[in-house]
């Protein structure tokens, strides 16, 4: 980053702009990483119900250090409480949730994404001999609706936002919109659109992070 | 009278033979009936295949049953590098089948329910399918999946009773219901034990008649 004057998200800031996207009423699943602190930013007067893979419908906030159900944990094995009106189902049930298109979002991180919507999230090469693929490929095919929260570039600059993913795919042409610690960019047949950048960012100094080609949405407005 | 207590953890074991698909519960720490894989480490069945939704974490009683050298493969979801089944993997001395989690869900479930194979988008576009079975099915690309039945669940319920009736607690209940329908012999550990009919039949998650052998373990 050249410019002085401008401050990426951190991952709290991140998780918040993702989280002012999303209005009441929609059955959520949150990946593990950045995407799990969402929940935080949503508030509790605004009724999202939040999915968690294994069997958790309704997943609430993190309990009180003395009121915590070891019972209870959500898909990063961390503990939750259950808010009001929520249910548990068995892990066949709950995967049914997220492949039959029940879910009217999924929020997951990703290594990269591609202009096309392909997400790569579950290995860093098709060598690898350990590999960790998890519910990640279930979820993305299965979504109404797929968000990715990521860094824009790796700790090295390279540009998470390709042309298409070097890494092996967790599913293809899924993604709809993309939110980074720079800007927040819908997947369109077109490519990536741009629809926010953080303040101070314009369109060209954010291309020259990005591998894909950004095209600018409407006027390109900054918030 | 149906009763399907046993009342040592020798006998909950007693049977279980060497190359047996193992199917057990559990996601994280919770709904993981650690009693009963410490019951089969002692009963000594080797040449085990396990089916587990991650490769266990350091100091679990996966990673001791691993280290006694005692599972042939591992059906999962996901391993932690860092993990002794990971370096057992990278050392090729274990198999490791890498399977996305709904997929070993339903695999399951299919075992239980009689379907002979399904076809599913999850991983039919990635190196997973790679030499496989795919098809596409309503303009989507599909992946053939074959049933994933087992030989033993071992499974942790929360509450009981003689029938086998089982109720689970909270997130406890993730892969258990699945896996009892899946196996030839499903044997559950339960926490609590109830009086036939104290459990309300609304309230029964897996009916007693998918479970053979049930040890009260006491929280």
């Amino acid at each position: 980053m050249a410019a002085t004057e401008i401050s990426p998200l951190d991952r709290n800031g991140m998780a918040a702009r993702c989280a002012r996207d999303i209005p009441e009423g929609w059955l959520v699943n949150l990946g593990i990483g950045i995407p799990t602190l969402v929940a935080d930013f949503v508030p509790q007067e605004r009724e999202v119900i939040f999915h968690a893979e294994n069997g958790v419908i309704g997943v609430g906030p993190a309990p009180a250090a003395d009121k915590v159900n070891p019972y209870l944990i959500n898909a990063s094995t961390t503990h939750v409480t259950l808010r009001t009106g929520g249910s548990y189902v068995h892990h066949a049930d709950s995967f049914a949730i997220a492949r039959g298109g029940h879910l009217d979002l999924c929020v997951l991180g990703a290594f990269e994404v591609a202009e096309n919507g392909d997400i790569a999230n579950w290995a860093r090469s098709a060598d690898e001999p350990v590999k960790q693929v998890g519910g990640a490929m279930d979820l993305a095919i299965g979504a109404k609706r797929l968000w990715v929260v990521m860094e824009h570039t790796t700790k090295d600059g390279e540009s998470r936002l390709r042309h298409r993913c070097s890494y092996p795919l967790t599913a293809k042409a899924v993604v709809k919109r993309v939110y980074t610690n720079l800007a927040v960019l819908d997947v369109t047949p077109q490519g990536f659109v741009v629809l926010d950048m953080i303040r101070g960012l314009t369109l060209d100094a954010l291309q020259a992070h990005t591998e894909a080609k950004l095209f600018a949405h409407g006027e390109g407005g900054q918030r | 009278m149906i009763d399907k207590f046993v009342h040592s953890m020798a006998d909950a074991m007693a049977g279980i033979s060497d190359g047996s698909t193992i199917l057990l519960g559990g996601f994280g720490d919770v709904g993981i009936p650690t009693p009963l894989l410490n019951g089969l480490i002692e009963q000594g069945a080797r040449d085990l295949t396990i089916v587990v939704v991650a490769g266990g974490r350091d100091g679990s009683a996966i990673e001791q049953l691993l280290s006694l050298g005692r599972v042939r493969k591992m059906i999962c979801s996901f391993v932690r590098p860092a993990s002794l089944a990971g370096r057992l993997l990278q050392r090729g001395e274990l198999e490791v089948e890498i399977v996305p989690q709904g997929t070993m869900a339903e695999r399951m479930r299919a075992a239980g329910a009689g379907i002979t194979g399904f076809y599913t988008p999850t991983g039919a576009d990635t190196l997973l399918a790679e030499g496989r079975e795919t098809r596409e099915i309503g303009g989507k690309l599909c992946l053939l999946e074959y049933p994933l039945p087992g030989d033993v669940a071992l499974i942790e319920a929360w509450r009981a009773d003689r029938w086998g009736n089982l109720l689970y607690r909270d997130s406890a209940r993730n892969f258990n219901p699945v896996m009892a329908m899946a196996a030839t012999l499903t044997i559950a550990m339960t926490r609590n034990v109830a009086a036939l009919g104290e459990i309300a039949p609304e309230e029964v998650v897996t009916p007693g008649i998918f479970v053979h052998r049930v040890l009260h373990v006491p929280a």
